[in-house]
């Protein structure tokens, strides 16, 4: 199978649990094809069904429609026995890292090769090396309970690539992590993706966390994925109520409020890449215009400026004409605002 | 009455309590497991299975130990092949413990986080490797506090081996000091059972301390 082809495919799956009060629906008719090699993000409001939706994926949860194909295969048709050598295919990291408290850290590594029955010396052998590619290898005789948030989530990760998966499903992977150490989990996500070519799966109510590793994203809400496509693409211009909601975070009412007068409003999307260049100050003394800042939301993502500025252009046409010609000469993403 | 009637008695009271404990823990960590596994939110679900185990256990929880005792007499004979003596206690004690074991175990692997199980789980474990690799162990700690209790337990039902001849720390108790009104041999006795507590209980406490690898 080469890059780019793809490993996992959901068609029209659905999940509904039976509860004492009735059914619930958690998912509905999510359609959604994973590339080999991508770092596919997938983000929600808590409650929206994304914990559901991953674990459909490796059937710790059987949806109660559609199918999950995991390399062309049908989950659904697979014997329990097939379900268990499929997992050993696909790793899986959670929020609270569950680790085993009575096992030191090479022993919670060798774990999944302990249940694959691998042999103990080549399963040791297999452990040090993902401890140390995790930078934990002097803390091989330690317990968890000796280990910070982060520390457990690196062993969490060594543990899941034990079996040399194909797929990494993390779920919630950096929520009770503080965000410094978010940033370094990600960065090592990134690079288990690109070094070892794993297929990341990043489930997350974060978009900082989408906007810093994910290709592409899809928006889970009521159930249902309200949007999906390239990050890049998806942050730029959400479509949906819940695309806005999640980049702009709890701003994006505020932001509405301000969009009242009658000069016309510009949003201006850093993705990183023109973040080096004081593009507003540039734009000021190039055009010779007066600008307004009436909103701006940026933060930094592995060095990169992410986030977005509406400005409020003069209501002098000419002017209005000049800073649109500079902005589509220098390349700048901005779409109008209504 | 001498020094070598009490070490006689103590002994058969750790005789009782030892034999007694270990038998009912062959017998009560399987119920304990198979409570759990078969659970609604257990990694087997099966109504049937829990419900009937659970009365079960109910009914033989709720029987008096000195009526089961007596109940089970004829049980006891075709066991042992006695109803009188050290041996004669040990079925009753089986009986009456080894359910209360099964709710004790039942207890300490309820308190294994249902994330390290499904983090197991989705590792490809079978069911089995769930309850041995990460069930019992991961409840190790809480299962040796619960040892601390129930054998103690099994130690104060022993002591009720006197009503049927069956020698030990408790019969002492009972012959010399409710039978025979010597307060004194009786005190002696309470006291030795005291110390035999005691030593249990911290025994397994400490056991329990040591291994356990949450502490720092």
């Amino acid at each position: 199978m080469a890059k780019g082809d793809s490993i996992i495919r959901l068609e029209h799956m659905g999940k509904t649990f039976q509860t004492d009060s009735g059914p619930v629906v958690a998912l509905d008719d999510i359609n959604l094809d994973i590339k080999e090699g991508s770092i596919h993000g997938i983000i929600g409001l808590s409650g929206a069904g994304k914990s559901t939706l991953v674990r459909c994926i490796n059937y710790l949860e059987v949806p109660t429609s559609g199918q999950v194909f995991f390399e062309g295969k049908a989950l659904g048709e697979m014997s329990d026995a097939e379900i268990r050598l499929m997992r050993r295919k696909m790793g899986m990291i959670f929020q609270q890292f569950n680790l085993l408290d009575q096992r030191n850290l090479l022993d919670n590594v060798t774990f999944p090769l302990e249940i694959a029955k691998v042999d103990k010396k080549k399963a040791r052998a297999r452990a040090h090396e993902l401890l140390q590619l995790v930078g934990l290898s002097d803390r091989e005789k330690n317990y968890p309970a000796q280990l910070s948030g982060g520390q457990k989530q690196r062993v969490a990760i060594a543990r899941a690539l034990a079996t040399n998966p194909k797929v990494l499903l993390c779920d919630e992977a950096t929520s009770a992590l503080d965000p410094k150490t978010t940033t370094q989990i990600l960065e090592l996500l990134k690079k288990i993706n690109q070094e070892m070519d794993v297929t990341v799966i990043v489930i997350t109510h974060q978009m900082s966390v989408i906007e810093a590793i994910c290709d592409e994203v899809a928006i889970i809400d009521h159930s249902h994925i309200a949007e999906i496509g390239p990050v890049s693409e998806i942050f730029q211009r959400p479509k949906t109520e819940i695309g806005r909601r999640l980049i702009l975070g709890d701003n994006a009412d505020e932001e509405i409020r301000f969009e009242e007068g009658k000069n016309k409003k510009l949003r201006i999307v850093f993705d990183g890449h023109t973040a080096h260049e004081p593009v507003i100050s540039n734009l000021v003394l190039s055009c010779k215009v007066p600008i307004n800042i009436i909103f701006a939301n940026t933060k930094a993502v592995e060095n990169k400026v992410v986030g977005q500025m509406i400005i409020e252009l003069p209501d002098v046409p000419e002017d209005e004409e000049k800073i649109l010609h500079y902005l589509r000469v220098q390349n700048i993403k901005f779409s109008e605002v209504e | 009455m001498d020094i070598s009637m009490y070490l006689e008695e103590t002994w058969a009271t750790i005789y009782m309590t030892l034999i007694s404990s270990a038998i009912s823990y062959l017998i009560g960590i399987p119920l304990g497991v198979i409570l759990v596994v078969t659970d609604k939110d257990g990694i087997a679900p099966c109504k049937p299975v829990h419900t009937v185990l659970g009365v079960f256990i109910n009914i033989f929880r709720s029987i008096p130990f000195l009526i089961l005792l007596v109940m089970v007499l004829p049980i006891t004979k075709f066991l042992v092949g006695t109803t009188l003596g050290p041996k004669a206690i040990i079925p009753p004690l089986i009986f009456a413990s080894a359910p209360y074991i099964g709710r004790m175990v039942e207890s300490s692997l309820k308190e294994v986080s249902a994330g390290v199980i499904e983090a197991a789980k989705s590792m490809g474990a079978t069911n089995g490797q769930i309850i041995w690799k990460v069930l019992l162990p991961e409840a190790r700690p809480s299962l040796l506090v619960g040892a601390a209790i129930c054998i103690t337990t099994i130690l104060s039902y022993s002591a009720m081996a006197g009503f049927v001849g069956g020698g030990g720390l408790g019969a002492i108790a009972l012959n010399y000091g409710y039978y025979r009104y010597q307060t004194d041999i009786m005190m002696i006795a309470v006291v030795l059972l005291v110390v035999l507590v005691q030593i249990i209980q911290e025994f397994w406490m400490t056991l329990a301390r040591k291994t356990d690898k949450r502490a720092r």
